[in-house]
């Protein structure tokens, strides 16, 4: 049957909050006598605090909590907030005595107002011992470098005594026979840089103790249970004495997948026995927050006369920075998702994500793919141009499509080996052709001009994932009201993407009734059922799946109510505009049904919950294409037109599909060309503000253009998979191919500057006797 | 210090203090629809319409204020009677986590009252005030080009028009 309301641009349930600025964020909140808190930050890369001085603080006045390391227990844990047990290192605690990046936290303060907190910050006499910082990841590993981590009640740490975080291997195959048989093997290095997730809401939360004396935290957080879970670990509290709340989310895009404030926001009230409320500035986010992980990736690509590949490796020295959340992980998925969309029989990857006294990375949308992309799309790319090959054709000879098995997804899952992977689904081949089309591709392409305005077009394909298969689990309640109105409670985790509204279409399309006759309340663990929280594009797959469920069974009791009223068979009974109706036109509304069932005979509520898991992990797949000009004389790259083709299964939603691409192409443009952290030779962030980390704004945006291929995914809700990640993993590469065809230049470091383009032209120059 | 000033249509007398902000001010007063990304000026999530031109409220103070008139987000449309601008940015998807939004809209507003038949650049120019991570502002732009129709009344302000 044709779906009413799945597929159609429903708008959000949420968007008149929003459009009237009434979105009730974090922030839009306050407590009769809360107090404002701040954190110390260190000065230094790497020191041991040798001694803490906090009296003065404590004696000033509207101080009412001051805690350092002497006044919490030590508890190691992990700031990423994943499912347990995390596949990350316990080598955090709430206060240490050794500080390991520019920013990390020493002290907190909890005043009456935030002024006072600052000053009370000042007054904090702390003597520092510092010590030699690691800032080199190539060096990390080597046996003079300095320890990060030597504490010895740290666990999860690969090897501390050689800065290693995390530590990857898998191999699919035998890739010395695999290059032994290639007719031309390449091999690059390339580096992708520091970037960062900048959500527009900088970190926050409020945290109180409500009328029972539980700890209530109000938060900016993707991942509710875990953070509970997390929280009573670091505070020493009983989960259930903990109620996180997630309101409106202002942008999360991986940085809120990890515990930076509850931990520290909550001990402060437990100390004051005040509500304490806890934000980052624009400048902390920048230096304290998190980051995609920096990464050198070698690939060394053995390849046949006819462009079918016959080995991959590819080797990862990853920066995770002081800590190491996320490091495994995001490791695994750089070689899993790149190395897989093509098909070749010998693979091999291995990634050693270390320890350096720089800003932490942690996971940020993409998940490792961005990197490892950016490696193996500008490799096609090479190996088209050495074999006089179009860049597409090499692809199409190597991809993967319907029915094939992803053997390294087999080989490599998140920290631990996955599952059997088999595609049924994949319209990357329609994507390559309408995206091709939609670009002008034959038209454009090895047409540079004669300047000083250059021009290209380059392309990028891409896979990603659903969810992380056989970990998450996702689940949904749905109640009846009088009016025939649904309750539906999700601990899903909607950031903005829309997914709280996809919920209310996926229960109004199984009832028969409108999205606004759906409620939807979503992550409190007091009052929402457990969720994996929103990370690895998995909120619609997974929870989608669960409401799916939850609102067939609601639906089987309203029938089992209805057959009785009607005095007909439940099995010719259907869904019809607020109203279950026989085939004779008997019908009784759903308000009917429901206060039949409250007040009348046999009472009872209809209502019911259910989870979903999946070992499967279907990927949405796209096609991506960058137009190019780059003006030689100035080195400046603008993209004029930007494409993107996807295949993300049924699209529930299309608006809201098309506004994770828009939105994550945006920030993929921004890898590509303009976002950079720097450091200075301390290890301080020397660009932390919007003035110099340029993120793209609507001037510096190509003409864009979304297409949405539909497939049919058989185990997605309605045959849907992901879009929230995807888009973001080809900008990088499709703009350097792009970069390519105007200069014949290849670019091999992120991001492709205006200076980095001037001192290779300038470096050509002889040849072409540029005066 | 006391400030008379005009906002969102209504004479009002807000007394604060020397160096206080007007993103402060404001948010101290529950005008929540202001919102801090940066407090540098930088962001445009704090925009507010300050006799007639868009102006980020974190890096003014608000005694500067006095005697002018100021609108908000909370002033241009509310649930019961949307702005076509806030009908046209809930119509076409343009808000999504909606941190930004209110500044979008109110900078928008601002160039409508101005221009009210902008280009396509004309409206990327205003929008590039305002930083967003999640839309790449196609839906943005979109839905001010769409609410520049509506307001001029060639436009049906039709929803979900696709």
């Amino acid at each position: 049957m044709e779906p009413r309301i799945l597929g159609k641009g429903v708008s959000k349930v949420d968007g008149v909050k929003l459009v009237t600025g009434r979105g009730g964020f974090t922030d839009d909140f306050a407590i009769p006598g809360m107090l404002y808190a701040r954190t110390l930050p260190s000065p230094h890369a790497h020191a041991r605090i040798l001694r803490i001085d906090a009296s003065k603080a404590r004696a000033l006045q509207g101080v009412r909590a001051v805690l350092t390391h002497e006044d919490v227990p030590r508890i190691p844990f992990t700031t990423a907030g994943q499912g347990y047990p995390e596949p990350s290192p316990y080598d955090s605690v709430l206060l240490d005595r050794k500080v390991r990046f520019v920013g990390d936290r020493v002290a907190a303060v909890a005043a009456d107002t935030l002024a006072i907190a600052e000053r009370a910050l000042s007054l904090i006499d702390v003597e520092y011992e510092p010590l030699p910082a690691l800032f080199d990841p190539e060096k990390a590993m080597e046996p003079d470098a300095p320890k990060v981590h030597d504490e010895k009640d740290t666990t999860g740490i690969h090897d501390r005594t050689r800065n290693l975080a995390a530590s990857v291997e898998a191999q699919v195959g035998n890739v010395e026979q695999g290059f032994a048989a290639a007719d031309l093997i390449l091999e690059r290095t390339y580096r992708v840089p520091h970037v960062q997730q900048v959500p527009l809401e900088p970190h926050i939360c409020i945290s109180y103790l409500d009328e029972d004396g539980r700890l209530v935290i109000r938060t900016s957080t993707q991942v509710p249970f875990h953070c509970r879970r997390t929280v009573a670990r670091i505070l020493g509290l009983p989960v259930g004495r903990i109620r996180i709340i997630k309101p409106r989310v202002g942008g999360g895009f991986g940085a809120k997948q990890e515990i930076l404030l509850e931990d520290i926001c909550g001990a402060l009230t437990l100390a004051a026995k005040r509500p304490v409320r806890l934000a980052m500035t624009r400048e902390e986010e920048f230096s304290r927050s998190r980051t995609r992980h920096p990464q050198v990736i070698r690939l060394k690509t053995g390849v046949t006369k006819e462009g079918k590949l016959t080995a991959n490796e590819m080797t990862v020295v990853a920066n995770t920075g002081a800590y190491g959340g996320h490091a495994l992980t995001v490791q695994c998925c750089t070689g899993s998702k790149p190395l897989s969309l093509y098909k070749c029989p010998h693979v091999k990857y291995q990634a050693h994500a270390v320890y350096t006294n720089l800003a932490v990375a942690g996971a940020y949308r993409g998940y490792g793919c961005p990197q490892g992309y950016f490696a193996v799309e500008s490799q096609m790319d090479e190996l088209a141009q050495a074999l006089q090959l179009d860049p597409i054709e090499i692809r199409k000879r190597n991809m993967v499509g319907l029915g094939d098995s992803l053997p390294m997804a087999e080989v490599l899952g998140e920290g631990k080996e996955g599952f059997h992977q088999k595609i049924e689904s994949c319209g990357l081949s329609t994507c390559i052709e309408k995206g091709a089309h939609a670009i002008g591709w034959s038209e454009k392409r090895g047409k540079p001009g004669r300047g000083p305005i250059l021009r290209g077009v380059g392309a990028a394909c891409l896979m990603q994932g659903s969810a992380i298969p056989g970990v998450d689990m996702g689940s949904a309640y749905i109640k009846i009201n009088d009016d025939g109105s649904f309750n539906l409670q999700v601990g899903a985790t909607d950031l903005g993407g829309g997914s709280d509204t996809i919920f209310a279409q996926i229960t109004a399309e199984v009832l028969g009734i409108s999205p606004e006759q759906v409620v939807v309340y979503s992550s409190d663990t007091d009052l929402t059922p457990f969720d994996k929280g929103a990370y690895a594009s998995s909120t619609i797959y997974i929870t989608g799946g669960a409401v799916k469920k939850v609102a067939e069974l609601i639906g089987e009791q309203i029938v089992k109510v209805a057959s009785g009223l009607l005095s007909r068979n439940q099995s010719d009974l259907r869904f019809n505009d607020g109203s279950v109706v026989a085939p004779d036109g008997a019908s009784v509304t759903l308000a009917q049904v429901a206060q039949h069932s409250f007040y009348t005979q046999d009472q009872f509520q209809i209502q019911a919950t259910a989870s979903h898991m999946s070992y499967a992990c279907p990927p949405p797949f796209a096609a991506q294409f960058a137009e190019v000009e780059v003006d030689a004389g100035t080195g400046l790259v603008r993209v004029v037109k930007f494409v993107t083709a996807v295949d993300c299964g049924k699209v529930l939603n299309p608006p809201l599909a098309e506004g994770q691409i828009e939105g994550a192409v945006a920030q993929g443009l921004g890898y590509a060309l303009t976002e950079e952290l720097r450091f200075d030779e301390k290890g301080r962030i020397v660009n932390p503000n919007f003035t110099d980390y340029k993120i793209f704004t609507a001037r510096d945006m190509p003409e864009m253009k979304t297409i949405l291929v539909e497939t049919h995914e058989p185990t997605g809700p309605f045959g849907a998979k992901s879009v929230a990640e995807i888009g973001i993993n080809g900008p990088a590469p499709a703009v350097a191919n792009a970069v390519f065809d105007a200069l014949g230049i290849r670019f091999l470091e992120l991001p492709i500057t205006p200076e980095k383009i001037l001192k290779a032209l300038k470096e050509r120059a002889p040849q072409e006797a540029i005066a | 210090m006391d400030i008379h000033f005009t906002l969102n249509g209504e004479p009002v007398r807000w007394e604060v203090a020397p160096g206080e902000t007007l993103l402060e001010a404001l948010r101290a007063h529950s005008f929540y629809g202001v919102k801090d990304g940066c407090s540098t000026g930088d962001c445009g999530a704090c925009a507010v319409i300050v006799d007639g031109n868009p102006r980020n409220s974190c890096v003014m103070f608000a005694f500067q204020v006095q005697g002018r008139t100021v609108l908000t987000i909370e002033g241009i449309g509310n649930p019961d009677k949307l702005h076509p601008i806030q009908q046209a940015f809930l119509d076409l998807g343009a808000a999504q986590c909606g941190y930004c939004t209110p500044g979008m809209i109110v900078t928008a507003k601002a160039l409508l009252d101005r221009v009210p038949d902008p280009t396509p650049d004309q409206i990327r120019e205003a929008l590039s005030s305002t930083l967003c991570r999640c839309t790449g502002y196609v839906k943005p732009a979109e839905a001010v080009m769409q609410a520049a129709k509506v307001l001029k009344g060639d436009g049906h302000g039709a929803k979900n028009p696709r």
